[in-house]
């Protein structure tokens, strides 16, 4: 099987709202799979899912070649996770950072020492090592961040609006970590709502109410669409979205 | 004005969208005024005690019913000998040992003098005082009761009479320092929490960026929880009125006025709190570590103010809720007017001004 | 059992990291240590005393000049009428007033047998009642007094008399500050124990660092582990200079096994700590965690023998008591410091400590979610 994820009528159920209603998809071992939708389209449900802190209602998937339901902790071992509500300890320095997170993954010592300095370097980050995270600007706290859910070489990462609120120049580097990545053999999942992004990966799903609408490559669903951007897409399906914030 | 009602809505609404808070802030008085007022009682009863008597007879027999009929007393009879009193001591069994000497009825009858020693636990020394001020009383009225024909000559006798609070009623005192506690406390926090947890949200400075006053803004986040507080308030009143039968000699109005005052003290004091930091954990350790054991200490309804060493005294005036206990005291159960609690009213309302003078120029050096 | 390692450097490097939250673990303790118990002491003394004499007798003023040598009385106000010390009784400036009758000396000395008159300010119930008490005693030993005065013929046919000798045991200066010095320092030790724990881990919930911790493989108790760890040493750790604070202050030296004692803490803190992450499971914001955490202190306080004997409480007082962790400590430690209870003796308290400890952690873990 050549599958990263491979998902298969998943759905979850608050009360009688139905947030994602029976999807299924599958995404490809080193792929960058965009994952999108409008605001209550339920993407981020369905991705608390598939990274296991989010119990499904039923349907089930396969995430590294383990069983959902039956092994979430073992998915977790293999995957990465970068929320969209900045999640590293703002009290304590970088350095104390990695070495938390290496150390929760089951790195030793010696592991956590080299993939810090590999990873400070790489971000340029040597001179702040010790300063508090929370004394980092946004655009690096998230390279940070992104650098960190990688530490124990996950072979899939889950991105959840990585680049919310970053400039355009922190973007386009966040996107080369995400292209350097994917070269290495790491599967992205990423969640975002900038269309431009959307380019960027290889196939896109697009999910309204609860479903996935449509899931191709951006060109195709352009051609599909007879749109010209992606933007253009993702308009002319969550226009027709009964819940949205728009 | 219309700004500020807007903004008295919306921090209306935070409140509203947490219920589990909402219902800890209301239940919290009404929890502690019933458990509080019916439970806590400095009276002793019920205490286990040993009896030490190594020859029986008519007197000591007597003496041993005696104990044993009042209420304040319950005889452990598994202890025998002076050598077992250590222990039954340190297992906590008993808090005194009433001890006979030998041949106790013969000495009082042939030598005139008999000896009764009352050894206490006095690692708890108010217990040990009160329990052997009772057997004392108690022996020495199953004294008089053996010698009825004995009339003592030159006797002076005490006539005591009690003002205020006859029946000697544990709540008369205890209501009133529970809701200067317990007002202080919650409205204190309740303050301080929602100003600080705006700061560390950031949503502070977009709210100091609008182009409303910093008085007028922080009064709006005070007025939802003024509200509260005197709601708080009522039903404290109502609860201990009704059931804990404390009464309102005094003027109910006069009351509520310098509760208005006292609630607004305390507000005022959150402000400050969260003016000099910036860390919900540190306005919360503040809050409740720092001020819990202080204003049940030093507002004076535990423990006599005049009792305690100078500096402490002086330590006390700085704590709001013992201006407060006094008022309440005065008003609900001694029944006076404004003439006696003015000088109280007065001291919070310079607490108050004092507080709001200083949080303000702390805000607005923030903002320049 | 290495992860833990790493959370505890985590936690440790947070807790020291964050000076003002240090600061207030330490200081706030010790100083609170050193203050209350001067202040809450029910030695009464300067027991503001009003007198009326409408006598003005040789006897009268030798009662009065009696009174006055005392150490507990505070002669306020001397006044004609009772009308005339009533205000100072209503503003509690005076806590009794004693009257003595007209003709006071010539009752008790023709008549054999006269009476004072004491009122007293029952709002001030401690105060006003020993006054009272205390007053007695005094006019007693004033009666006697005369009584030997006018009896001075042999006593060839004394009454049988009981001499009644009281015997304090463990605390013979009576004082009520080594009393209420580990008292204080048991509820001291429980703040830090289950209050700064269940905010800790909802400020992490608050950050939003706890569900990057929920994907990560780490196991439940692992986890819970490494959060019950720092806060019970830093609980050890106050207790420790608890006792040191007060030895220095208060010369209090524990008659009891120090072992015993820590022991008991160790177990104690297990268990207060698996109570405050339990409250951390079910809130969710740091005030709901401090509102409830608040309640509790309250009820540990106050339904922990602290002030209070908890044997004068009503019947259902006394179960809620029974399910109040800090009331078996509060105990334990006042047995162990004062009058040296060895293990036989808290035995029961150990036992139940030991299951609260159990329960509460056991509850903490089950209802610790890493999925929603």
């Amino acid at each position: 099987m050549n599958l990263a994820i491979e998902v298969n009528e998943l759905t979850k159920k608050f009360g009688d709202f139905v947030a994602v209603d029976h999807i299924s998809f599958s995404v490809k071992k080193g792929e960058i799979f965009g994952f999108l939708g409008a605001n209550g389209a339920g993407k981020t449900t369905a991705m608390k899912m598939l990274i296991g802190i989010s119990i499904p209602t039923s349907g089930n998937a396969t995430v590294a070649g383990f069983d959902l339901n039956r092994y979430p902790d073992k998915i977790k071992q293999n995957i990465g996770y970068m929320s969209q509500k900045f999640s590293l300890y703002e009290d304590l320095n970088i350095i104390e950072n990695i070495r938390f997170y290496g150390g929760i993954y089951g790195l030793s010592r010696k592991e956590i020492a080299e993939k810090s300095e590999k990873l400070l370097e790489k971000l340029d980050l040597q001179s702040v090592s010790k300063s508090l995270v929370s004394s980092l600007p946004l655009g690096w706290k998230q390279k940070l961040s992104f650098s960190i859910a990688m530490i124990h070489e996950p072979s899939i990462i889950f991105l959840d609006e990585p680049t919310g609120g970053v400039d355009p120049i922190t973007r386009r580097q966040f996107w080369d970590l995400i292209y350097e990545a994917s070269e290495n053999g790491t599967t992205v999942f990423v969640t975002t709502h900038y269309m431009d992004e959307a380019e960027y990966c290889e196939r896109v799903s697009i999910m309204v109410d609860g479903k996935i609408a449509a899931l191709n490559t951006p060109k195709q669903l352009k051609q599909d669409f007879k749109a010209a951007s992606m933007d253009e897409v993702f308009y002319q399906l969550a226009r027709g979205a009964k819940r949205s914030d728009h | 004005m219309k700004q500020f009602i807007i903004f008295v809505k919306k921090e209306f609404y935070h409140i509203l969208r947490d219920p589990k808070t909402l219902i800890i802030i209301i239940g919290l008085p009404i929890i502690q005024i019933l458990t509080f007022g019916f439970a806590l009682t400095n009276e002793v009863k019920n205490s286990k005690i040993a009896i030490l008597n190594p020859t029986i007879d008519e007197t000591t027999t007597k003496i041993v019913d005696r104990l044993e009929a009042s209420r304040f007393f319950e005889i452990e009879k598994s202890i025998n000998s002076p050598n077992d009193l250590d222990a039954a001591f340190k297992s906590g069994k008993i808090r005194m040992a009433v001890v006979f000497q030998n041949n106790f009825q013969s000495n009082l009858l042939h030598n005139k003098k008999a000896d009764i020693q009352l050894i206490t636990d006095a690692s708890d020394p108010n217990i040990a005082t009160m329990v052997s001020n009772y057997a004392t009383a108690i022996i020495n009225d199953a004294q008089t009761e053996l010698n009825p024909n004995y009339q003592m000559p030159y006797q002076i006798n005490i006539a005591t009479r009690l003002f205020y609070n006859p029946q000697q009623i544990g709540a008369y005192s205890f209501v009133p320092g529970i809701m200067a506690m317990v007002l202080l406390l919650i409205s204190t926090m309740m303050t301080s929490l929602a100003i600080v947890r705006e700061k560390e949200l950031g949503s502070m400075e977009l709210l100091l960026a609008s182009p409303m006053k910093p008085l007028v803004l922080i009064l709006s986040k005070v007025v939802p929880y003024l509200i509260i507080s005197l709601f708080n308030w009522l039903m404290i009143v109502i609860l201990s009125v009704w059931l804990m039968e404390v009464p309102i000699n005094g003027s109910f109005l006069l009351l509520f006025l310098v509760s208005l005052v006292f609630i607004v003290a305390s507000l005022a004091l959150g402000l400050f709190i969260s003016s000099i930091t910036d860390s919900q954990q540190v306005a919360m350790m503040i809050s409740l570590m720092g001020m819990l054991l202080p204003t049940l200490i030093l507002s004076g309804f535990m423990f006599p103010i005049e009792n305690m060493p100078l500096p402490l005294q002086v330590v006390s005036n700085i704590v709001p809720s013992k201006w407060y206990y006094s008022i309440v005291k005065d008003i609900m159960i001694k029944g006076l007017g404004i003439n006696a609690i003015w000088k109280e009213t007065l001291v919070l309302v310079g607490m108050t001004l004092f507080f709001i003078a200083v949080s303000l120029k702390k805000f607005k050096i923030r903002i320049s | 059992m290495r992860t833990i390692l790493f959370l505890l450097e985590k936690e440790f490097a947070q807790i020291f990291r964050n000076k003002a939250i240090l600061r207030l673990i330490f200081i706030m303790p010790i100083v609170q240590l050193i203050m209350l118990p001067l202040a809450a002491d029910y030695e009464v003394k300067n027991i503001n005393c009003s007198i009326i004499d409408h006598d003005h007798s040789p006897y009268s003023r030798r009662l009065i000049g009696q009174i006055e040598a005392s150490t507990y009385f505070k002669l306020v106000d001397y006044q004609q009428n009772i009308e005339g010390a009533m205000p100072k009784l209503e503003k509690d400036k005076s806590d009794i007033i004693l009257e003595i009758p007209q003709n006071f000396e010539k009752d008790l000395i023709k008549e054999e047998k006269a009476t004072l008159l004491i009122a007293v300010n029952a709002v001030n119930g401690v105060k006003g009642n020993l006054g009272a008490a205390y007053a007695s005693g005094i006019i007693r030993t004033f009666n006697q007094n005369i009584r030997m005065d006018w009896m001075t013929f042999p006593k060839m046919n004394p009454i049988p008399e009981i001499r009644i000798s009281s015997i304090p045991w463990y605390n013979k200066m009576m004082s009520y500050k080594i009393f209420m010095v580990p008292g204080i320092l048991v509820i001291l030790v429980t703040m830090v124990g289950s209050f700064l724990s269940s905010l800790n881990i909802v400020h992490e919930k608050e950050a939003g660092t706890i569900e990057q911790i929920n994907v990560t493989p780490i196991r439940k108790h692992h986890f819970i582990l490494g959060k019950l760890i720092p806060f019970w040493i830093l609980g050890i750790v106050v207790l420790g200079l608890g006792l040191i604070v007060s030895y220095i202050i208060y010369g209090i030296v524990p008659v009891g096994s120090l072992f015993l004692l820590f022991s008991f803490a160790a177990v104690y803190l297990i268990g207060t700590l698996g109570l405050g992450l339990l409250i951390s499971n079910y809130a969710d914001t740091q005030q709901q965690a401090m509102f409830f955490s608040f309640l509790l202190m309250m009820v540990f306080i106050l339904l922990g023998g602290l002030y209070t004997p908890i044997e004068s409480m009503p019947e259902w007082a006394k179960v809620i008591t029974k399910f109040n962790p800090a009331a078996y400590f509060i105990e334990v430690i006042r047995m162990i410091v004062l009058k040296g209870s060895g293990l036989k003796d808290i035995l029961p308290h150990f036992f139940a400590i030991g299951c609260f400890a159990v329960v509460f952690n056991l509850l903490a873990i089950w209802s610790y979610r890493k999925q929603i």
